[in-house]
């Protein structure tokens, strides 16, 4: 693995330097370049620091891991590939992602999974390890998201306004979700193991990537949201 | 000739971070100046500015005004204005370094002024009311003289150019304060002048702001019923003669005035089990509705001995909170907190609406 050494790069520089390595790349010193990654199809890039915004966007199949967290907007727009975060992530995390994996270990900002969409055999995941901010999966058109609230001692593992606009794909919350305003444009029922099955395989790179126990995690209600198509979403901000 | 801001509209990016020292230790301005270097990005060089606490101790029982000059001869007579009311302790050039990056500077000057008791007796204004009054007059009836900052113990220090120039331009590692705001703007509603730059203030308030509100002329409309003269067009100004309303004149607490400027949803109040925090919320959206503030902002406000952090209630900009000891660091973006404390702990997002409030420890030295 090949070493870049991201102290006083600009985002421009640093980024060219990764279209034109061909090994796989260490980035060392990282601090608030935007981009890194973007379109790329092949290749893992491991980053030491803290990456900028847009992290892997447009990505196309490389692996980007993070050791600590990143900013806003990571996987915008994502097409294939694998962002493994080991810290928090920001707002608007998979916006309008439309294939390929994002695995956070701790929480998620505002907006995670905005807009996610999904096409034939392209069907975007996000799995959140700790709890989500505000308006997750807002407008979410496809595709899974799934909140696992570990080690969070509050019930809420969401915040306010889950699955506001979502008119498409499934979210998964590791939880009874009782105390959760969902609109009405969604059903939210208790998972059923058939359910569950469809996320066992991105729970089990989860678990292997973040080393949590698959038994412990299943050992805990989940409530699965769907839109409801009979129901259609009508408004958010006004009446249209 | 070039417009200047309030002359023209254009339909802000920008960056924001700020420190503060819980201890009251003093700070060189540099680090906020590196704060800014990996953000750079979240600015276009028409503006960037910073507001320094406890930086005038020798002066700190004076207001310390800020002005902007386009000329000596605006500069006497604005002395002399400024000598019917105040008596100037102390009158100086704003130390400067000439680089390239910072262009087309006006006359910059401070004065170190106290108000004349007989003045406040004959007006029966309080101290601070006066001070109001006189920079309103200045910045809305006298062409070519502009106060940029009015505080005590404070000051801002602001231009057009990037924040890291704007930082070297003024000296900043020259001066020490126990907390520090700083801003790279991105105009998107007026061309960019230095008057139109963040930090905002007003008396010992400052704000630096990073989002556009889309509720600028109901807020304005509103504020201006008591005296407050928006010249700029530029909505941060507006906040900052709200925060003084609110503040000062109201005497709300911050997060009373968080409730107001960032009102949660009448849906949210109504699912609130806290039912006196329900009530307190049904009665300040209820009494100030002119004041709440849509659209998209994240804002830090300073003021004497602290600093507030501020999102709008649907988060529409980003900011994250770090500490490390006694230190507390806010920004758009971690990295800004991590180029000055790459061991920052417990880094964390405010949710929306959720004010941060750090002040200086109680019995320590500002």
């Amino acid at each position: 693995m090949k070493q870049i050494d991201a102290k006083e790069l600009d985002f421009r520089t640093l980024n060219e330097r990764l279209r034109q390595a061909t090994d796989d790349i260490e980035i060392l010193n990282c601090c608030g370049q935007r981009f890194i990654g973007a379109g790329l199809s092949d290749r893992k890039i491991l980053i030491r620091g803290t990456p900028g915004n847009a992290l892997g966007a447009y990505l196309n199949g490389a692996s980007l891991t993070v050791g600590g967290n990143v900013q806003d907007a990571v996987g915008d727009t994502m097409n294939a590939g694998k962002i493994t975060v080991h810290g928090n992530i920001g707002d608007a995390a998979g916006y309008a992602m439309r294939g390929g994996t994002i695995l956070v270990k701790g929480n998620a900002g505002y907006r995670a999974g905005i807009h996610m969409k999904a096409y034939q055999d392209k069907v975007p995941q996000m799995v959140i390890g700790g709890r989500a901010g505000s308006f997750l999966g807002e407008y979410q058109a496809g595709g899974v998201i799934v909140v696992l609230g570990l080690g969070e001692k509050q019930s809420r593992i969401v915040g306010n306004f889950p699955c506001t606009g979502m008119h498409g794909g499934k979210m998964f919350l590791r939880a009874a979700c009782e105390d959760i305003a969902f609109p009405q444009q969604v059903t939210a029922r208790r998972a059923t193991d058939e359910d569950l099955r469809e996320i066992q395989n991105i729970l089990l790179e989860f678990c292997a990537v973040f080393s949590y126990d698959i038994a412990a995690i299943l050992d805990a209600p989940f409530t699965v949201i769907t839109p409801d198509t009979s129901n259609p979403y009508r408004q958010m901000y006004v009446v249209n | 000739m070039k417009p200047k801001e309030g002359q023209v509209r254009i339909p802000s990016g920008c960056a924001i971070a700020a420190v503060i020292a819980r201890d009251g230790e003093r700070m060189s301005g540099e680090g906020m100046i590196r704060a800014m270097e990996p953000m750079h990005d979240r600015s276009n060089g028409l503006g960037g500015g910073f507001a320094g606490y406890g930086i005038y101790p020798a002066y700190k029982d004076f207001y310390a005004l800020h002005l902007f000059f386009d000329s000596r001869d605006t500069r006497k007579t604005c002395e002399a204005f400024l000598k019917t009311g105040f008596e100037i302790w102390h009158a100086e050039r704003i130390p400067t370094r000439k680089i390239p990056a910072i262009t087309d500077e006006p006359i910059i000057w401070r004065y170190f002024v106290a108000p004349l008791q007989s003045v406040l007796a004959d007006l029966q204004l309080d101290e601070k009311e006066f001070v109001v009054r006189t920079v309103m007059e200045i910045n809305t009836r006298m062409k070519g003289a502009y106060v940029f900052s009015s505080g005590k113990n404070m000051g801002t220090f602001k231009a057009v150019g990037f924040p890291e120039d704007v930082g070297v331009y003024y000296r900043l590692e020259e001066y020490a304060g126990y907390s520090w705001t700083a801003h790279g703007r991105y105009p998107t509603n007026t061309p960019g002048w230095w008057g139109g730059a963040h930090p905002f203030s007003l008396l010992d308030y400052s704000v630096v702001h990073n989002g556009e509100i889309s509720s600028y002329d109901a807020n304005r409309r509103y504020i201006e019923m008591f005296g407050y003269q928006c010249t700029l067009q530029t909505d941060t100004e507006v906040i900052t003669y709200m925060m003084d309303y609110l503040l000062r004149r109201q005497g709300l607490t911050l997060n009373e005035t968080a409730g107001v400027i960032a009102a949660p949803f009448w849906e949210t109040i109504d699912r609130k089990t806290d039912l006196k925090d329900k009530e307190k919320h049904l009665y300040l959206r209820t009494v100030f509705p002119g004041l709440l503030i849509t659209g998209p902002f994240s804002i830090v406000l300073g003021f004497e001995g602290g600093l507030m952090a501020l999102n709008d209630r649907l988060k529409l900009r980003s900011m994250v909170v770090g500490e490390k000891g006694d230190r507390v660091y806010i920004a758009s973006e971690e990295a800004a907190i991590r180029r000055i404390e790459p061991d920052a702990d417990n880094i964390w997002s405010p949710a929306g609406g959720e004010p941060v409030v750090i002040r200086v420890k109680e019995g320590a030295q500002i």
